[in-house]
């Protein structure tokens, strides 16, 4: 078992003829079952045609209809990124995983209306996990992003964060001291997205092949303190927390586009004394999350 | 993206909110005229800069004559302004807005930004107009009211009557607040600002039993820098004197960059594990001189100006690079690190911490180089040594 994601997985991959996409697809068909798993590509223009052996469809909802596939992963640039995510939702896919970095913040939140309106509705809840995101990957089944791959180890360690190359050093760490993960999600920097910590957590929860949780936040916006209130109530596994930002200046972009305070909740160490405050194991030192983790295990 | 007062009245007069007649001038000699064509007896000359609080600083000033406006232009102008939001430092001021003076009965607040949360658009306003709206959050939050709105919906007629009402705009004024809310929301979402603030709102006039005007006594905007490609209107109005010059140079090269008060520059891939970075030297007794992030591509030539960037800073006396390598390589950015402490005849210390894809070649490489690279397993490591070695 591992969250959102297994080796029976199958994907389509829209913009995948793009340099991104193709340099992607490429990797993440040779990762496990990739070969597998990576089954559709959609292009209008490119209907008909293959690449990497894997045939490109004109719509997602043909995709679909073709393939089974019931996930997407998204290359698409940023003017028509947020109109890629609704094809796959308007395709009643189970899972649209943005990896696009640089969306107008204006076209998430009118799309992320659009979706719960339709939800609403009775209409069927596609998932969303990003955008500017890294993906996800469930180690030695599926990686479904642009994460590298060799870093992870198949283990029972959940990983969340916003963030993809503190993603991955809370990965290597883990590896390094041979615990492997269950599942390693990146949700994404960006302030309006879809999947956020505290339903990452929800699903940690619930996977029996889940035993312990690393969860890493960045200073800007209400979603960690969310998550840490909800995990006190109800999270049965130990969590190690981290929040990247303890010396931003405030008032500033720091790279990302959530990563900005703006009050001060959303400060880092606010965020990390509601986490300690729910009982999470948190740490002001980023190279000590796996080390705090394998202690909580014994 | 940030600018200027006038430029955001301009925006706000464009979507239906009335805003004082007013000039922007550049000398002293443009301000007097100014005032003389826009007449009257009271005229308000105030700095432009892209910090707030500027009337606390000193930068804006009631004349009420014309030889005051060239008085107070001529303070203001070429000033030093230094503001809460300034640093120490403050910001010269090299333009300056001319405004006729407005008969102020009342001030209020209102503000579009939004909400992560809920996945909105936050419309807030509120009684107390003038002030800080933060203090005004922090202590009596009550007095902040707020919609949400769906963009598809827009700011309804009786969602902008119910915050106009509700922070006590006088009945006969209440259609003209509707206006100024609906404008403000409207010119928020088609110029994809991040965040539009009318700090005060002003009640004018309205004696005599005649309803009063409803005036936007300032504009603060925030644009959504992912959104600037549609908006070329929004980026003729930057003014690069407001950014620091270190910032845009580096925004050239892709790369994202800020400076900041230590002495430790660092050069780290991902915006997370910059942060994460800048933290650990803080963690080990230092403090970071600034943040910077290579992104997920960084070439030979990128590192080789990030490096060009970080050392302009005369603070810096040390430089400690974090890279994940992923998709980019170990031994690509140490090709890199190592032709830029070349190029850069690079005198202060380097630790370098690699993780990742082709790890031992990109170690071999900086041992190969013959340079004095100190190098790192982990973070916590790398900090310790860079702080060790500047001290």
């Amino acid at each position: 078992m591992s969250i959102l994601i297994n080796k029976n997985t199958k994907v389509i991959t829209q913009g995948m003829t793009g340099k991104t996409g193709q340099f992607h697809t490429e990797k993440c068909q040779e990762y496990a079952n990739g070969i597998n798993c990576f089954v559709a590509g959609v292009n209008p223009k490119k209907a008909g045609e293959s690449l990497f052996n894997i045939p490109i469809y004109a719509s997602v909802k043909e995709a679909a209809a073709e393939t089974g596939a019931t996930v997407s992963v998204i290359y698409v640039p940023p003017p028509g990124a947020a109109a890629a995510i609704w094809e796959a939702v308007e395709a009643n896919l189970d899972l649209a995983i943005c990896i696009t970095e640089g969306i107008p913040v204006r076209d998430m939140l009118e799309l992320r209306n659009r979706m719960k309106k339709r939800e609403a509705a009775g209409g069927k809840k596609t998932l969303l996990l990003g955008p500017n995101c890294p993906g996800v990957i469930t180690p030695d089944e599926i990686k479904i992003g642009i994460m590298p791959g060799h870093i992870h180890r198949k283990g029972r360690i959940g990983v969340v964060s916003r963030s993809g190359t503190l993603t991955y050093e809370a990965v290597g760490q883990l590896t390094e001291i041979g615990l492997g993960q269950s599942t390693a999600v990146g949700i994404g920097g960006d302030p309006i997205n879809g999947l956020k910590h505290i339903d990452i957590m929800r699903l940690f929860n619930d996977d029996p092949d889940t035993d312990a949780v690393i969860m890493i936040g960045e200073i800007g916006g209400p979603d960690e303190a969310e998550a840490a209130q909800w995990c006190k109530a109800n999270m049965k596994k130990p969590i190690v927390g981290f929040i990247a930002g303890v010396t931003a200046p405030a008032g500033k972009r720091m790279g990302h586009a959530g990563a900005l305070i703006s009050g001060g909740a959303d400060t880092a160490d606010a965020k990390l004394a509601i986490m300690e405050e729910c009982g999470f194991t948190v740490t002001r030192n980023p190279s000590e999350m796996a080390k705090l983790l394998k202690a909580l295990l014994k | 993206m940030k600018i200027h007062e006038y430029q955001g009245k301009e925006l706000l007069k464009k979507f239906g909110v009335v805003v004082p007649r007013g000039v922007f001038c550049s000398s002293v000699e443009d301000a007097v005229k100014a005032a003389e064509s826009l007449g009257g007896k009271v005229w308000v000359v105030k700095a432009q800069i892209h910090a707030g609080g500027r009337g606390k600083g000193g930068g804006v000033k009631v004349a009420k004559s014309l030889d005051e406006v060239r008085q107070y232009a001529t303070q203001i102008l070429g000033m030093q302004l230094v503001t809460h939001q300034t640093g120490p430092e403050g910001q010269k001021v090299r333009r300056l807005l001319v405004e006729e003076g407005a008969d102020i009965r009342k001030e209020y607040y209102i503000a579009a930004l939004t909400d992560r949360a809920t996945q909105k658009v936050a419309m807030m306003a509120s009684s107390e107009g003038g002030m800080d709206i933060e203090e005004v959050a922090h202590n009596t939050p009550e007095k902040i009211l707020k919609v949400f709105i769906d963009p598809a919906d827009g700011l309804t007629d009786s969602q902008a009557r119910e915050l106009a009402n509700g922070i006590g705009i006088p009945a006969d004024s209440v259609a003209q607040a509707v206006k100024a809310l609906q404008g403000l929301y409207t010119c928020y979402m088609e110029t994809d600002a991040s965040l539009a603030e009318i700090n005060p709102l002003i009640l004018e006039g309205g004696v005599d039993g005649k309803p009063g005007t409803i005036k936007a006594l300032d504009a603060k905007f925030n644009f959504d820098a992912n959104a600037l490609y549609r908006h070329p209107e929004i980026v003729a109005y930057r003014d690069l004197d407001e950014e620091d010059a270190d910032e845009i140079e580096a925004s050239k090269f892709d790369l994202a960059y800020i400076a900041l008060d230590g002495n430790i520059g660092c050069l780290v891939n991902g915006a997370g594990l910059a942060m994460a970075t800048m933290d650990t030297i803080k963690l080990f007794g230092a403090e970071p001189a600034n943040f910077l992030d290579v992104g997920g591509g960084a070439t030979t030539e990128k590192v080789t100006e990030a490096f060009k960037i970080m050392l302009k800073n005369p603070k810096v006396k040390g430089i400690l690079v974090n890279i994940f390598g992923g998709i980019m390589k170990c031994d690509t950015i140490a090709n890199g690190v190592v032709a830029a402490a070349r190029e850069t005849h690079l005198s202060v210390p380097l630790v370098v911490r690699m993780k990742g894809t082709n790890e031992d070649m990109g170690k071999q490489i900086l041992k190969d180089s013959g340079l004095p690279i100190i190098t790192a397993d982990s973070m916590a490591e790398a900090a310790t040594k860079i702080v060790a070695a500047v001290k």
